[in-house]
């Protein structure tokens, strides 16, 4: 295990990743390579209800939807896994039974992250014990930018602990920290402190994922393979509404951490209504006629 | 010293923003002496595409604004039509229209847009119903918007055809895509300017330029648009209509006629056409 030195993190250009996003976005993928884009797409959406309305039904909606995308065309992915709160991973866990479809779970007092280590670790075991095989952490932003990195790297490490064998992304809510510089930075403490997975957002902030942003961490990832041979996931959430922009995301990881992340073990998104719209681009691509969420099931 | 000449730049109009066409394409407008008039945006499917999209987005919102806003709004665009006249006047001369001819439609279109605004809170009662019912209930049916119409505008009265379309269509809650007149689109852009300025919800009227052999395939076949409205004479289009607005069962509608200008071509009748009739069983006392 390597150590981190903060000190070695480096400055970001933030001209330059703009001018490099920009160039992702001008790729023109067509024909088969979009639709094996959008099957890809498909296998790596976390499909995700987090509201304070959620209940049980609304679950059981959401993970028979995540077994039956659309039955009218045959041999679709499943999406990779559902993402819901602690309290619904029992009835997710129960309703996903015999699929390959994992269950994720918000954890840490998510979305504010605004509680004691204690909670965060009561709420991380709970949601591990209700069966989640991944779990979402928020890191405390606050004390993030008020410069106590020592006391985020700790908490993270301490709720990786008690996840046990459950899949850790750690949220860094990039919307509130203002800085690439700052993103960078706190990939960096949050992958050495343990993730399997860094994730952009939670969803309620705005701005949500954005692809300068996901840049950065994607470089944060290359950087850390490079001196330690580990592979870390990524996971850009909200704000990814269509296939176009999924499209733009999946040039942007191949071109800069390769081939080996294009699957769902080390990129997902979090997202709900981009299903229906690579759904409705693979009805277009097939018959040539474009369609209307009307004849889609609601998310 | 001469001043540089200023030409304008006409491009489509989607969702309340004037876009050049995505795919970068144009074609000539040319007036009777061959003398090129302007270039026009080409439009291609991902134009109408994204059309559709602006259309369904502020369709609800349309629909749920009260009828009385809804005319007033159509009165709105009456009153900065009125205010242009003269631009109106001169655009269509330069297209081939006599002077007299092009005040009489700039006159015409205008008084229809009031017309119709007149009519915006009161078809409902026209074309409402109380049915009597044989079980104890208290039955009744009522007009409600389509949703979202496809266009393909007259080629005749470039700009008082493009109202004849837009006026009964919006002024019931729906909204519209419309490709306006093949021959002479340069009038229609000038209205999406008259509309811009008049409070209509960006998305209910879009307008594209183009020709009709390339789009109305798709004006026909988009899952996400309710009805269809066709004016012109051509078999083998009016066929290819019927034949692909099955596929989500949209209404067409075909208009073969060409004599916008004349009082038959306004009536309520057009406002009702693209409307559903929803009929409501209410229980009331044994």
């Amino acid at each position: 295990m390597k150590l981190l030195d903060l000190n070695k993190t480096p400055t970001i250009d933030k001209v330059g990743v703009h001018e490099r996003v920009n160039r992702f976005c001008s790729r023109s993928v067509k024909t088969s390579a979009k639709i094996q884009g959008l099957y890809l797409t498909l296998s790596m959406i976390d499909l995700t209800t987090l509201e304070g309305k959620d209940t049980p039904s609304k679950v059981k909606h959401l993970c028979y939807k995540a077994q039956h995308l659309h039955d009218s065309i045959p041999d679709l992915p499943t999406v990779a896994a559902v993402c819901v709160y602690p309290t619904l991973v029992g009835i997710a866990k129960k309703e996903l039974r015999g699929s390959k479809i994992n269950v994720a779970s918000v954890a840490s007092a998510f979305p504010s992250g605004q509680s004691t280590l204690e909670v965060k670790l009561a709420d991380t075991k709970f949601a591990v014990e209700q069966g989640a095989d991944e779990v979402d952490m928020v890191i405390s932003r606050g004390k993030f930018l008020s410069g106590e990195y020592n006391f985020v790297y700790d908490e993270i490490a301490a709720i990786k602990e008690a996840c046990g064998n459950a899949h850790l992304k750690v949220i860094l809510e990039t919307g509130e920290l203002d800085t690439l510089d700052n993103i960078r930075k706190a990939s960096d403490i949050a992958i050495y402190a343990g993730a399997d997975f860094i994730k952009t957002s939670t969803g309620k902030i705005s701005p949500a994922a954005t692809m300068p942003v996901t840049f950065v961490m994607l470089n944060a990832i290359k950087d850390y393979h490079k001196k330690t041979g580990i592979k870390i996931g990524m996971k850009p959430a909200g704000g990814i509404s269509n296939s176009k922009i999924a499209l733009q995301y999946l040039v942007m990881l191949n071109e800069t951490l390769g081939s080996d992340w294009m699957n769902k073990d080390l990129f997902r998104f979090g997202a709900s209504s981009l299903v229906n719209d690579v759904l409705m681009q693979l009805v277009k691509s097939e018959s040539g006629i474009y369609q209307s969420l009307d004849y889609f099931s609601k998310d | 010293m001469a001043r540089i000449e200023v030409l304008k730049t006409y491009k489509i109009f989607i969702g309340g923003k004037f876009p050049r066409t995505e795919s970068g394409r144009y074609f000539h407008v040319k007036n009777s002496e061959e003398k090129l008039l302007a270039n026009m945006c080409l439009s291609s499917r991902k134009d109408f595409r994204n059309a559709v999209v602006a259309a369904r987005k502020v369709q609800e919102k349309w629909a749920n604004a009260t009828a009385l806003n809804r005319g007033q709004i159509l009165y709105r665009i009456a009153e900065m039509l009125e205010d242009r006249k003269l631009q109106f006047i001169d655009e269509l001369i330069l297209t081939g229209s006599s002077k007299p001819q092009a005040k009489k439609e700039v006159e015409l279109s205008i008084d229809r847009l009031i017309y119709y605004a007149g009519w915006g809170d009161k078809f409902q009662q026209i074309f409402s119903a109380v049915n009597p019912v044989a079980s104890n209930h208290f039955n009744f049916s009522v007009p409600q918007a389509m949703g979202v119409v496809s266009v393909i505008a007259p080629n005749e009265f470039p700009l008082l055809g493009l109202v004849s379309m837009i006026a009964p269509i919006i002024v019931g809650g729906n909204t519209c895509i419309i490709l306006s007149s093949e021959k002479n689109p340069m009038v229609s852009i000038s209205f999406a300017e008259v509309l811009n300025t008049s409070d209509v919800p960006h998305g209910v009227v879009n307008i594209l330029t183009g020709k009709r052999s390339e789009l109305i395939d798709h004006f026909s076949s988009h899952m996400d648009v309710n009805a269809i409205v066709y004016c012109g004479n051509n078999e083998k289009q009016i066929l290819n209509i019927k034949t692909l607005a099955v596929e989500n069962l949209k209404r067409s509608y075909i208009y073969k006629k060409t004599n916008w200008d004349s009082d038959e071509s306004q009536s309520p009748y057009f406002i009702e056409k693209l409307q559903e009739i929803k009929t409501t069983w209410h229980p009331t006392e044994v």
